[in-house]
């Protein structure tokens, strides 16, 4: 079952039933899932958890949707490792790597994607949509395939088939929009007041969105209920930076973490701030389109949009829904944000392939450069145990990267190869 | 008619002009503010526009073309 009571604006308070709503009719505010912690934290435990599945239902108890049958292409559960090599390469012993590029379509959507679908379900929809240029896309066809029901995908025009190939092999109805990003944005908004369709990230948003506490949660349980002293996550609409921060202080008031004393969740569910949560949240964007960054470092209380030019793709959100409140975050966190120059996005990637061996795509490139870069500003000291969140894999941007191709030409001959050897690395015959 | 809900950005000497009012009785759009915070350099307003179709298409156009931004009041809804 779910224990989830209703919806809240977060400007303006006022509530609402639990239904396919992302805005509040009154003030045009976000809305956000308000629980019933209260009889969550009399049936929740370390050991209700562990036997739960190992997939992010095995938290169904902090998830908006039922977890008796869910949409569940086994997102979630995925490795937390030491990154030894990277560590020693930053002078940093304690960091880990949160590799959410294994999940089933090969990014972290898959967790925010199986929330609102399986919510979706429960409301009875029969069709899922998105407008995607990529994880979002594959996600989203992948849940539908799944669960038997409709899906389309909207995608600008001007998009690669290549990106969207991940997407289109599980069937739904692609869409090719003729239209610039802004009109694609608008159509999409305008199209999800009018069909009775469930848009994951638009009428579903506040279900979609409390998919990404499972990052949170998993991190603290793979560290035996501990909380990391800093995380790096990349961000676009901020809406999973603010969500692990949540994630972290719902196990902290509900006493789930090792040595902590539940508490009350106070007045606002969305903004509390447990004293016993003192990670530091670290943001990273790409150069390219960073408006969270810019409106942080400027210190200003509003987001100003910008138009996307980066090659980290998956973060090109120019108008961040959720800016405002990752920037609160930031604050409450005593994190920083990083916007990494555009040049050190392929670095990024590079560095964590040649150190740990996994394959990020460009936002994994943005996040490993801006910990670099927290390294060697001493943000990060050497002891100090710290996470660095990947969300997606490196397949699905292989064309960022095909610089590193370059092999030894040579005949089928062993002189061949010993030439071309001797002359690229000074060795051989 | 149809009602569309948006979110203008003015930067500059754009906050002082105004740009809603004209969009009202230029073309012919009742304008109902919801939320707003205008300050010396910048603002936004978040809005319902209520009037025909083509008018709100040719007063987007408008306001767009003089330099305010407008986007979803639910912020991008295109992810990666």
């Amino acid at each position: 079952m779910s224990f989830i009571s209703g919806l809240k604006c977060r400007e303006c308070g006022r509530e609402f039933p639990a239904e396919p709503l992302n805005v509040c009719d009154f003030c045009f505010g976000p809305l956000e899932v308000v629980y019933d912690y209260a009889t969550i934290s009399e049936v929740i435990s370390h050991d209700r958890i562990s036997s739960g599945p190992l997939s992010i239902w095995r938290y169904q108890d902090l998830l908006p949707a039922s977890g008796e049958d869910p949409v569940d292409i086994m997102a979630g559960f995925t490795p937390l490792m030491k990154a030894r090599n990277l560590g020693k390469r930053l002078g940093l012993n304690n960091l880990y790597i949160k590799n959410d590029s294994v999940n089933p379509s090969f990014s972290f959507k898959d967790r925010v994607v199986s929330v609102a679908s399986t919510k979706a379900v429960e409301f009875g929809f029969d069709t899922l949509a998105c407008a995607s240029t990529g994880n979002l896309a594959c996600s989203v066809a992948a849940h539908s395939a799944r669960a038997g029901v409709r899906s389309y995908v909207f995608i600008p025009w001007d998009l690669e088939t290549g990106k969207i190939v991940g997407a289109a092999v599980y069937g739904p109805t692609l869409v090719s929009v003729e239209g610039t990003y802004d009109e694609v944005n608008r159509l999409c908004s305008e199209l999800a007041d009018n069909y009775p369709w469930a848009f994951v990230n638009i009428n579903m948003r506040p279900y979609y969105a409390e998919g990404s506490k499972t990052l949170g949660y998993e991190v603290a349980e793979q560290l035996d209920w501990r909380l990391p002293d800093h995380v790096v996550i990349p961000s676009a609409s901020g809406a999973m930076f603010t969500k692990i921060w949540k994630g972290f202080n719902e196990l902290a008031c509900l006493g789930l973490l090792d040595g902590v004393e539940a508490s009350s969740f106070g007045p606002d569910q969305n903004t509390v701030h447990h004293p016993a949560v003192t990670t530091r949240m670290h943001m990273a964007q790409a150069e390219g389109c960073s408006p969270i960054v810019s409106a942080w470092a400027n210190g200003q209380a509003h987001v100003l949009p910008v138009r996307p030019n980066t090659i980290a793709k998956s973060l090109a959100i120019g108008n961040p829904a959720d800016g405002i409140y990752a920037i609160r975050v930031l604050n409450e966190s005593g994190g920083t944000a990083t916007a990494v120059p555009e040049p050190e996005v392929v670095e990024g990637i590079k560095l964590l392939a040649e150190t740990e061996g996994i394959f990020t795509e460009t936002a994994g490139g943005v996040t490993v450069s801006a910990l670099k870069s927290l390294a060697e500003s001493g943000a990060i000291q050497p002891d100090e145990l710290a996470v660095v969140y990947i969300t997606g894999n490196g397949l699905k941007t292989l064309e960022a990267v095909d610089s590193v191709v370059n092999p030894l030409s040579i005949k089928p001959t062993m002189r061949s190869f010993e030439g071309a050897l001797n002359e690229r690395i000074g060795v051989g015959g | 008619m149809s009602k569309q809900r948006v979110k203008f950005t003015f930067l500059d000497d754009l906050v002082k002009q105004p740009i809603i009012y004209r969009l009202g009785q230029s073309f012919d759009i009742v304008t109902n503010i919801r939320r707003a915070d205008v300050r010396e350099d910048m603002g936004w307003v978040v809005l319902e526009l209520d009037g025909d179709d083509a008018d709100i298409q040719r007063g987007l156009d408008w306001v767009s073309a003089i330099g305010v931004r407008i986007d979803p009041v639910s912020g991008d809804v295109v992810e990666g």
